[in-house]
């Protein structure tokens, strides 16, 4: 079932949550609101959900206006960042709750519910843990409860609000990936919220991006990071170098920086700003080569895989730089070393900096 | 109930603990339990029991504990009503609220008893209307009611006021998105919830009722058969130098107290038990 907004806003008080969003989820679709705390991407889950109400715009279900109806009513199932599972009830009790407030009519006769939420507890692999109490549960069994209970009333749509949010670093990945998996499976339309773009990027279809209450960009992971749509989307989704500096007849000169910039011809200058991701720099001994600049080694930090650099330009701000392992030991940088810092990739953006 | 630790504790070791716990408990409260016991038994069974079934002392045990118990109901109804505004709400004067609940714990029980007997005597400000309406509330039962609850409500909101705080909001959302309706949200996730505390404050609200006296005996009356407390009588029997007869009467208030109090915790364990 297809999910459709059109033109929410919603305030609280004199805060501006949601200003005039428009969004369709498809049926089967994946799809992640992504954005800094505050940018409105629960309050839009919630108003979805129906445990909100906006100041203004339509909610639609499967080209239905379910703006008025009760969150009871609209079949959505919900998951929440911290769990809300009914404490004093059983996982099993847990995930039969849904089946047993029907009303009398379509309640299922008891034999059923054991079988559904066996099903269910199986196929979110806690079938052996029927018995326990949520607070004898880790958070990842908790969620996954959580979620075998929002499954039990068979929603046509599943939201999830910051579902791994709790959860340390590996059981969240493990679990994300293990949530692609069982979507894959059951094709439910999804619509998850995170901050962490890693989780967005890694899981969903197509990502949302959120900032101050509106929609910034709406792509394919691939899209948002090929094809930023702003400055804003390029900070949010990994660590980068700004440039600040002025564009004319055709070439930026940003800081220590000079690219050709054909978008931008006329002689008049005009502020711009340039954005090199700290994996898009190659990092090289001084050869006399032109191209790049020279920067002087700060520190180094070996962490896994990547290597992360820490240098400054003669003028300029310090440069993140990250460089594969194999790189490194090629190279064998030493803090206080002269390096040659050449850039892939410059995206430029012509403007003053909006934010930093 | 093993002697062992279960989790390395900052007290000193079991044994000094637990040697000071019972040396403390003995002075205080078990040794004059005792002496109460050892006083009431000294005479004949025979007499002991004609001291305790006579009509006034059976009309004040009736009257003491019927009136404790629905004090204590009445205590947690409005105790979970009051605590529900104090932590889901916020209004000008809450805290004001909030700090006037304990009140009651601070007032000397005669200036209470003496203040409620003014408020609700025939010619008080809401005795008058009262009466003119016909209920008269001071030296009625209800009147004793009113007492009690006024001292038992501090009990019933200090003990759920911190479960409905600790209540996360999201679990009613859940419950809502899983589609159930208020009544079946309450019923099934926030009753199951509330029951226990809900009882540890109706029994603290109990035992302070049956107890209590200082704030009683003005606006009860004190007529015999009719609003005469238990532990009134026990002062009048002892004005009257009727020892044995006071001391019987207290024995039966401690054993029959003490059952209670027993069965309301048997509840309370069964009800935090929780698992359905």
């Amino acid at each position: 079932m297809s999910i459709e907004v059109r033109s929410i806003s919603k305030s609280f008080g004199s805060f501006l949550a949601l200003d005039d969003v428009s969004l369709r989820v498809g049926d089967g679709e994946f799809v992640a609101l992504l954005g800094p705390s505050g940018s409105g991407k629960t309050s839009l889950l919630r108003i979805i959900a129906g445990l909100e109400e906006p100041d203004r715009g339509t909610v639609h279900f499967h080209g239905e206006d379910a703006t008025q109806r009760d969150a009871r009513e609209r079949r959505v199932g919900f998951v929440f960042q911290h769990y809300a599972l009914f404490r004093r009830m059983s996982v099993f009790e847990n995930v039969a709750f849904g089946l047993r407030v029907k009303s009398r009519a379509e309640r299922p006769p008891e034999s059923e519910v054991k079988r559904r939420v066996t099903e269910l507890l199986k196929l979110v692999q806690l079938d052996w843990l029927g018995d326990r109490l949520p607070s004898e549960l880790s958070g990842g069994q908790r969620q996954r409860v959580a979620l075998a209970r929002a499954l039990a009333v068979e929603p046509k749509v599943l939201l999830l609000d910051e579902p791994f949010g709790s959860l340390d670093a590996r059981v969240r990945q493990e679990l994300r990936r293990w949530l692609r998996r069982l979507h894959d499976e059951i094709h439910l339309t999804s619509l998850f919220v995170t901050h962490d773009q890693e989780e967005a990027l890694e899981v969903a279809d197509r990502v949302v991006l959120l900032d101050r209450g509106k929609i910034v960009q709406d792509g394919t992971p691939e899209e948002l990071f090929e094809k930023p749509a702003s400055p804003f989307v390029l900070d949010f989704l990994g660590s980068v170098n700004i440039f600040h500096g002025r564009v004319a007849s055709g070439r930026a000169h940003l800081g220590p920086l000079s690219v050709d910039y054909p978008e931008h011809p006329q002689a008049e200058s005009a502020p711009a700003s340039g954005y090199a991701r700290s994996w898009e720099i190659d990092l090289a001994r001084d050869g006399g080569e032109t191209g790049g600049f020279l920067a002087t080694v700060r520190h180094v930090s070996v962490s896994g895989a990547v290597v992360r650099l820490e240098l400054t330009p003669d003028d300029g701000a310090p440069l993140k730089v990250e460089i594969s392992r194999e790189r490194f030991e090629a190279l064998g940088p030493a803090p206080g070393e002269r390096l040659r810092v050449t850039p892939r990739k410059v995206r430029v953006f012509v403007g003053e900096p909006g934010r930093e | 109930m093993r002697a062992a630790r279960v989790t390395p504790s900052l007290l000193p070791g079991f044994g000094p603990a637990l040697g000071v716990t019972l040396l403390g408990l003995s002075l205080v409260v078990l040794a004059p339990l005792a002496a109460l016991l050892a006083t009431s038994l000294r005479g004949s069974p025979a007499a002991f029991l004609a001291a305790v079934t006579t009509p006034r002392v059976v009309a004040a045990l009736r009257l003491s504990f019927l009136l404790s118990l629905g004090a204590a109901a009445f205590s947690a109804l409005l105790g979970l009503l009051l605590s529900w505004v104090l932590v889901r709400y916020r209004f000008p004067g809450r805290r004001l609220l909030d700090a006037l609940i304990d009140l009651p714990f601070a007032l000397p029980t005669a200036v209470a008893g003496i203040t409620l007997t003014t408020l609700y005597a025939p010619n008080g400000w809401l005795g008058a209307p009262l009466a003119r309406l016909g209920v008269p509330v001071a030296f009625t039962p209800l009147g004793i009611g009113v007492a009690l609850v006024f001292l038992g409500l501090p009990f019933t909101v200090r003990t759920l006021q911190p479960v409905l705080a600790s209540l996360d909001a999201e679990v009613e959302d859940a419950a809502a998105s899983l589609g159930a309706g208020r009544f079946e949200a309450v019923r099934r996730v926030l009753f199951p919830e509330l029951l226990p505390p809900l009882l540890t404050g109706a029994t603290l609200a109990f035992a302070r009722g049956l107890g209590e006296y200082g704030s009683v005996v003005f606006i009860s009356g004190n007529m015999p058969m009719k609003t005469e407390i238990a532990p009134l009588l026990v002062m009048t029997k002892l004005e009257q130098y009727d020892v044995a007869g006071a001391t019987a009467l207290a024995t039966i208030l401690l054993v029959a107290s003490f059952a209670l109090l027993l069965l309301l915790n048997r509840l309370e364990a069964w009800a935090a038990g929780g698992r359905r």
